[in-house]
């Protein structure tokens, strides 16, 4: 009887060391600058399957993430972000997808960068 | 020549030195070390001049010597607001938060804010505007705040009601710190027991409110949190008196006994002996009485196991004494406490009120490291209030015995735009009364379950939905449904709809105690329900409001339009026509209560806001005799409220002025027609207005001095008691009151606070 329970939680001990993790956390350097970025980047990384919380820092650019790890990866949450126009540190946005951001959301721009000042994140 | 030399070699570093502003900011490490905080936000306060601290805590910021105020932020820290006043090498240690999961959002603060995000019409009133009334406790609290309205103290008793919505207290949902606090046998003076002091914060919900804290809300919830140990200043005194002669102390001492443990002792005393009648009717304007109220809080913090904890003690004791002058007598004894003498002869027409209550209740609140969006809070509180009174030859003593615990899993469902709430609650309560030579005695149990689903879509629209099932011994087996959502179609805006519905049994006696200073009888006319031989009341209550912020001459301002609706669908009718007899029964009819709301605040000059309200209720009821508009409710409101402060001196010192004016229409009185001639009064009350101001001089930061006026106007209701002069005749009633008894009222203060 010993023997099958040790079986039996050896068995599960193996399955939980292989098993993905259901909520992987993350933290990855989002390029933006305002409220308007936070909303945008927030909301392409919800619309990621498998993405439970993300929020993103409008100060130190920051974005950490919760995200089952069986639906979804970094590197797909990354592509999602840089299609509605934000850069991450390893997929950079199309020049198209760029434009779509809204003129006060260019944050390529030193102009823009200005303009926000280092506070207005509003 | 060599100086010159060096002044000019200095020169440059002046002129930088003085365009900014460097410094470093710290954090305290595990061992009581001091290191860099990098990633730390620096900017002055309301300009858009601001950094980020670099790798080693350093930053630099231009300075000008109209920047005064600093703050330094950080996610996980408290943020600081430094005041600067010249630039000086900053050095200053931000300290960890010990708030789980709460987020503070710091801009320039506004003392009483509603909220632009959230789905429910939430007014948060921090501790500043708390400052701001008289004195000294929850129901005058409300006195700067228009969307609650405080009615003239009770001729007898002096208990002040507050009205929502133009509802009475009763169908408010009245917690402290989420756990249901004003409610049965404490339901008329119990927001007399909750000093100003200890409150932290209050946040108003109009409308049904959420789920979570039960199915008695019907008009709205009022939230009180309580100043916590490790936040609290380590020693807190303030002091008041009054030309009334109330005398108030409150002390707080907190300290911190482990890194873990934090303790607070709270205490406040007041006492009123001297007896007043200003206007000669041989009755004093207000009670004489003492109170003492003492409350110890543990906190327990673990920040990495994600939890939080607090138990609380209270006891609280409280005499009220008055009716007649006594003036052969000097002031009777009340006995010494608890040993209440009661009325037997007929000489003098007296009162006394004695309530004794122990509150006791424990806090459990988790939040996963790992996963933040899960959170459990564990609510337990037991409480027993007893109370001991005569009013006249009539005699009301009430003892509820009560239990709450309320359980909650917060969680998402896929992500965090989704996000639900469920848990269970419990709760009983023993009523023993005696009403005269009756005797009422009644248990009410509740188990219930609830569920809350809360969306948002990070920008134009939430919702939150909630519903719950309970099943109480009572009340019988039913569902209660709440709807709130908020949807922004452009900037700086919030429409906002709820609807909900609240059911609940009425405390006829606990909840209408000015009956008893009358000569009026008592009628139940019904006998088939369960509460007195009556039917628990149900309501539904839909409302809508509209919140627009805009700049008016590059001021800011904002304008509310709220409208809200009660339908009773049943309801304990009080009914005061009969000047013989107070009657209760069952509503057969419609009852309605429509409030109509417009609020507008401008911030005219920098520091100086302008606040004004106009309300309208139309409140009516199917009585026996008809339908009726509810007796002692202004239909019309008006409410300004103005409030100043200098510029904070290097010092600290600062003045603060507010003044607030309430002006009331028309009220109706209750049918008089048919007493005797002199005893008549006119169908309508006149309208009244009155003014409060107060002034505070802050000299440092820990000590303030304040004083002010209550009542400035002097305006004063002549002959607020019908038949003062035959207390133990057919028509003597007290309850009749639309105005203030006490005139002009003068008092001052100081708080000294050690952190």
């Amino acid at each position: 009887m010993k023997k099958v329970l040790l079986l039996v939680t050896v068995f599960f001990m193996t399955t939980a060391v292989f098993a993905q993790d259901k909520n992987a956390r993350a933290t990855i350097e989002v390029d933006g600058i305002c409220g308007m970025c936070k909303q945008r980047i927030e909301r392409a990384s919800l619309n990621t399957k498998g993405v439970k919380s993300a929020v993103w820092s409008v100060e130190t650019h920051q974005l950490s993430l919760i995200f089952d790890e069986r639906k979804t990866d970094l590197a797909t949450i990354q592509q999602n972000i840089a299609n509605v126009g934000h850069d991450t540190h390893e997929i950079k946005a199309t020049e198209e997808a760029y434009n779509s951001v809204h003129d006060c959301c260019k944050y390529r721009s030193e102009e823009i960068k200005d303009a926000h000042g280092k506070k207005d994140n509003n | 020549m060599k100086q010159l030399a060096y002044i000019l070699f200095l020169l440059p570093t002046l002129i930088l030195a003085q365009d900014s502003l460097e410094g470093t900011i710290l954090t305290e490490t595990e061992d009581n070390k001091t290191m860099g905080l990098p990633g730390a936000n620096v900017y002055w306060l309301d300009t858009s001049e601001g950094t980020i601290t670099d790798l080693d805590g350093t930053f630099s910021l231009p300075y000008k010597t109209e920047y005064t105020r600093l703050v330094v932020s950080y996610v996980g820290y408290e943020t600081d607001t430094l005041t600067v006043n010249s630039p000086r090498n900053i050095r200053h240690t931000l300290r960890a938060s010990n708030n789980l999961g709460e987020v503070t959002v710091s801009t320039r603060k506004r003392s009483s804010s509603v909220s632009y995000i959230s789905a429910e019409n939430i007014t948060n009133i921090s501790s500043d505007e708390l400052l701001k009334a008289a004195c000294c406790n929850l129901s005058e609290s409300f006195e700067t705040n228009p969307s609650i309205d405080v009615n003239f103290a009770d001729a007898v008793s002096g208990a002040r009601q507050i009205r929502m919505l133009g509802l009475t207290s009763p169908y408010i949902l009245i917690t402290t710190e989420n756990i249901p606090a004003i409610r049965g046998a404490s339901q008329t003076y119990g927001l007399s027991f909750i000093p100003g002091t200890w409150v932290e914060s209050i946040q108003i919900t109009k409308g049904a409110g959420s789920v979570t804290n039960g199915f008695e809300s019907i008009a709205g919830q009022i939230n009180t949190e309580l100043r916590k140990p490790s936040t609290d200043d380590r020693l807190f005194v303030n002091l008041y008196g009054a030309t009334n002669e109330r005398f108030e102390l409150n002390t707080h001492l907190n300290t911190q006994v482990s890194d873990r443990w934090s303790t607070g002792l709270y205490l406040h005393g007041n006492v009123r002996n001297k007896e007043h009648d200003e206007n000669n009717d041989t009755f004093l304007d207000m009670p004489t009485g003492e109170q003492l109220n003492v409350m110890n809080r543990w906190q327990y913090t673990n920040t990495e196991k994600g939890i939080v904890s607090f138990l609380n003690f209270r006891y609280l004791d409280d005499i009220k004494q008055a009716g007649q002058l006594d003036s052969e007598h000097g002031t009777t004894d009340g006995g010494g406490g608890h040993g209440i003498t009661r009325q037997n002869s007929t000489e003098l027409w007296r009162s006394e009120i004695d309530t004794r209550r122990y509150d006791l209740s424990a806090k459990l609140g988790y939040v996963n490291p790992k996963i933040p969006y899960q959170t459990a809070g564990l609510q337990f509180a037991f409480s027993e209030h007893e109370q001991a009174s005569f009013f006249g030859l009539n005699t009301y003593d009430i003892s509820h015995r009560s239990i709450y615990s309320n359980f909650v899993y917060n969680s998402i469902i896929s992500d965090s735009r989704h996000k639900v709430k469920t848990g269970v609650s419990y709760t009983h309560d023993d009523y023993e009364e005696l009403v005269n030579s009756d005797v009422y005695s009644r248990t009410e149990n509740s188990v219930g379950g609830f569920f809350e689903y809360a969306y948002d879509n990070l920008g134009s629209l939430n919702l939150t939905a909630g519903i719950r099932l309970d099943h109480h011994n009572l009340l019988g087996t039913f569902l209660t449904p709440r709807l709130h959502v908020r949807y922004t179609p452009w900037g700086k805006s919030a429409f906002r709809a709820s609807v909900g519905r609240g059911k609940r049994s009425a405390n006829i006696f606990a909840e209408n105690q000015s009956l008893f200073a009358t000569a009026r009888t008592i009628n139940i006319l019904d006998s088939g329900g369960e509460i007195y031989g009556l039917d628990p009341e149900i309501a539904w209550n839909y409302g809508v409001s509209y919140l627009q912020g805009f700049n008016l001459f590059g001021r800011k301002a904002d304008v509310t339009l709220d409208f809200y609706r009660t339908d009773f669908q049943d309801q304990v009718v009080v009914d005061w026509e009969n000047r013989k007899e107070i009657r209760f029964y069952n509503l057969k009819g419609e009852s309605f209560a429509n409030s109509f709301q417009v609020e507008f605040h401008i911030n005219l000059l920098e520091r100086l806001d302008l606040r004004s309200a106009y309300k309208y209720y139309d409140i009516q009821t199917d009585y026996i005799s008809g339908r009726l508009e509810k007796p002692l409710t202004a239909q019309h409101r008006l409410f300004g409220n103005i409030a100043y402060e200098t510029e904070i001196q290097p010092n600290g010192s600062q003045w603060k002025f507010d003044a607030t004016y309430n002006w009331l229409g028309e009220q109706r009185f209750s049918k008089t027609s048919d007493n005797p001639l002199p005893y008549q009064l006119p169908e309508y009350s006149p309208t009244v207005g009155t003014l409060n101001a107060q002034v505070t001089n802050v000299l440092t930061p820990n000590f303030e001095i304040y004083f002010g006026g209550e009542n400035i106007l002097d305006v004063t209701q002549e002959n607020p008691i019908i038949a003062s002069q035959d207390p133990f005749g057919p028509n003597f009633d007290t309850t009749f009151v639309y105005g203030p008894i006490f005139g002009s009222m003068y008092y001052a203060g100081l708080r000294y606070k050690l952190n």
